[in-house]
């Protein structure tokens, strides 16, 4: 028997009693739309956690140069001058795992803005990059600087919003000049509001500007508080022809050339160090292969043989992919529990009536027997009418699985995420429900002797 | 020639532990083109002897030749196959499939054939089938919208649709009314004269029977005499 005739055979069977099978098939058809439906909203929001913990900063990998020493004195973790801005270019030209980087060079000083002045939690001189690395890219005002304004070392800056609290109030600090260590900057973005994290630190009181602006005009150096054996060299020999209306304290770790030179090219060709290195992996299941790139990237950069220790640090944020992985674990586990009884539920409906029919159709059988039919063709019959119930099942499963989820996502505002995974599935089940639970009831009808069939009454 | 031919039929059942023979000996020739009537009441074994000689069930010894062939032992499955192409088969309670058209179940049988028949082809022999039971306008109706005369035609129509030899029907005018039954039985003479299908028609009412060229008469699981309708004149 040809399977396109069967097929029609059990179309034409299933339309004899149209209510039943609309009743039988409710149970599949409830279970798929669940099934659909609690993926797309929970892909959606799985999605949308992930994004928010992301945020937070769980893919970001952090490199830190390793610890300086001077007579048994150790000066602590990040005290060693190793890392160039040419270790951040080749992080990101060499390892497929990082998505974005970006260099840092850290200050903590004054910021005054008129009459006020505050010394904000963070100065990070650093490039565009940074904001892709911890997810920050909307700005609540104004623009970033550009990797222009970062090779002209301009004197340009972005601030956060308690910083903004601070300085400005109720005013709109766009265009305004601020300054810093006696350096005049001026503002052209607002950092949206990002708040407190983990630690309970403020994550807005923050000042970001071009790291060249704030190595070469600002500090002089970096970690000019801790680094005190190099701090206590020289401070009469510092030259700074853009600060030097005021005396400050900056200091460079070579002499410069003379004043004329230094005006005409702020940034020397020197050996530069920079703070930190902040790179974003691509995902947090990357987070592994990231470290491991970059740490041979940079073990390489660095001519460190085999066996000896690194000269830098590199950390993650163990703690929050923890926390990530297994939310997305949990969920996707429960919504498969709940798939899996609901498809249950509809299996055994299906064999309930699938027995009621052949029972039913005791008589059908006994003639189709007669005429010639094998066991095999009513078992064949049977198992397709079965799972050509399941799939219309399944179908109309999906659609209304589909259109619930976008009622929800409609009225609800709930993020929904599209689900091609789990709409191929849903037809994979409902097709294996149906050879499943038809099988006993088709097996049934198949050994049927035809004798007694066609005298049942 | 004969079609059919069965020597020293034996058929038993056994009951929890018992043995009840039902067939002791049956032994039959029925020449190709008969209209036989196969009579006898109820326990008599008729319907064993049908359900035997309509391949539905295997004597539990002797010879069954159908066509020159020892069907007797056949599996399952060939069995079914033998139904299908040299048999039809008509019913007391007509077996239509209900809310599947007069076409639709004529053409059923096909749907089993061994040869490939496309849709096409189906309903064309469907629908000539039901022409020559006299049901061209009535196709596409549905059994519930049929009388019941016209009901046991398309039964015959379908029976007829893989063009067998022999037709087997079981009490065919059980569930009609005498003038329906007497178009019926007009339809099986018709048969039997134009396309020389050889018909075995089970009954207990010797008025159905009278119709025939040759009695049956099966008594308590063997043949009794044979005759030829009026009391072997």
């Amino acid at each position: 028997m040809k399977i396109h005739r069967t097929v029609r055979t059990a179309f034409l069977a299933l339309r004899r009693n149209p209510m039943r099978a609309m009743l039988t098939t409710l149970g599949i058809v409830i279970g798929v739309a669940a099934v659909i439906a609690m993926m797309e909203i929970g892909n959606g929001s799985s999605a949308a956690i992930q994004k928010s913990i992301a945020s937070m900063g769980a893919n970001t990998v952090l490199i830190l140069p390793g610890t300086a020493a001077s007579g048994g004195v150790s000066f602590g973790s990040g005290s060693a001058m190793t890392l160039t801005p040419r270790d951040y270019e080749a992080i990101l030209r060499e390892c497929p795992s990082v998505s974005s980087a970006a260099p840092v060079v850290r200050a903590r000083t004054q910021v005054v803005y008129g009459n006020r002045n505050w010394v904000p939690n963070t100065i990070y001189g650093t490039t565009p990059s940074f904001l892709d690395v911890r997810e920050w890219t909307d700005l609540a005002e104004g623009e970033i600087f550009t990797e222009r304004d970062v090779l002209n070392a301009n004197k340009v800056c972005v601030l956060g919003q308690s910083l903004v609290q601070q300085l400005f109030q109720e005013e709109s600090p766009i265009g305004k000049e601020i300054r810093i260590k006696n350096v005049s900057f001026r503002v052209i973005g607002v950092l949206s509001a990002k708040g407190a994290n983990m630690m309970g630190s403020d994550q807005d009181d923050i000042l970001l500007a071009p790291w060249t602006t704030i190595k070469y005009r600002v500090t002089g150096s970096s970690l000019v508080n801790t680094n005190q054996s190099s701090s206590s060299a020289d401070t009469s020999t510092t030259v700074n022809s853009l600060s030097s209306l005021y005396p400050g304290g900056q200091q460079s770790l070579y002499p410069v050339g003379s004043t004329i030179q230094a005006a005409d090219n702020p940034m020397p060709v020197r050996f530069t160090n920079i703070d930190l290195i902040m790179t974003a992996a691509v995902s947090a299941s990357e987070i592994p292969a990231a470290i491991q790139q970059v740490s041979e990237t940079l073990r390489e950069r660095h001519r460190i043989r085999s066996g000896e220790p690194d000269d830098f640090n590199i950390r993650d944020m163990t703690e929050m992919t923890r926390t990530l992985s297994s939310t997305t674990m949990l969920m996707t586990n429960l919504l498969l529990c709940v798939a899996l009884i609901a498809l249950l539920v509809g299996g055994v409906g299906i064999m309930n009536i699938m027995l009621v029919s052949v029972t039913e159709r005791t008589r059908e059988i006994g003639l189709r027997m007669a005429v010639g039919a094998r066991a095999r063709d009513i078992l064949r019959q049977f198992l397709v009418e079965s799972v050509v119930l399941c799939l219309v099942g399944g179908g109309i499963g999906i659609l209304l699985g589909h259109g619930g989820s976008l009622l929800v996502q409609l009225f609800l505002h709930w993020p929904i995420q599209n689900s091609p995974g789990a709409i191929a599935a849903a037809v994979l089940v409902s097709a294996g429900v149906g050879i499943i639970f038809g099988y006993y009831p088709a097996w049934r009808a198949s050994r049927l002797d035809p004798i007694e069939a066609l005298r049942y009454e | 020639m004969d079609l059919i031919e069965l020597k020293d039929i034996y058929k038993t059942y056994h009951i929890g532990d018992m043995d009840v023979p039902v067939l002791k000996g049956v032994s039959l020739r029925i020449a190709r083109g008969e209209l036989a009537a196969l009579m006898g009441s109820s326990g008599s074994g008729k319907s064993t002897l049908m359900n035997i000689l309509g391949c539905l069930d295997r004597p539990s010894s002797g010879e069954y030749w159908l066509n020159q062939k020892e069907v007797g032992g056949f599996s399952a499955d060939a069995r079914a196959l033998l139904r299908n192409n040299t048999m039809g088969f008509v019913f007391q309670s007509f077996n239509l499939l209900p809310r599947a058209t007069a076409l639709e179940n004529v053409s059923m049988p096909l749907s089993y054939a061994a040869g490939h028949v496309s849709d096409k082809e189906a309903r064309k022999r469907a629908s000539e089938m039901l022409g020559r039971v006299g049901l061209r306008d009535r196709m596409d109706h549905e059994p519930s919208q049929l009388s019941g005369g016209q009901q046991q035609r398309v039964a015959i129509a379908r029976a007829l649709i893989n063009r067998p030899p022999v037709l087997f029907a079981d009490e065919p005018t059980g569930n009609l009314d005498s003038r329906t039954s007497d178009e019926v039985l007009q339809m099986f003479r018709k048969l039997n004269r134009e396309d020389g299908i050889t018909i075995i028609i089970v009954t207990h009412d010797p008025a159905v029977a009278k119709h025939a060229d040759r009695i049956i008469r099966i008594t308590d699981g063997v043949i009794l005499d044979e005759s030829a309708p009026g009391g072997g004149d």
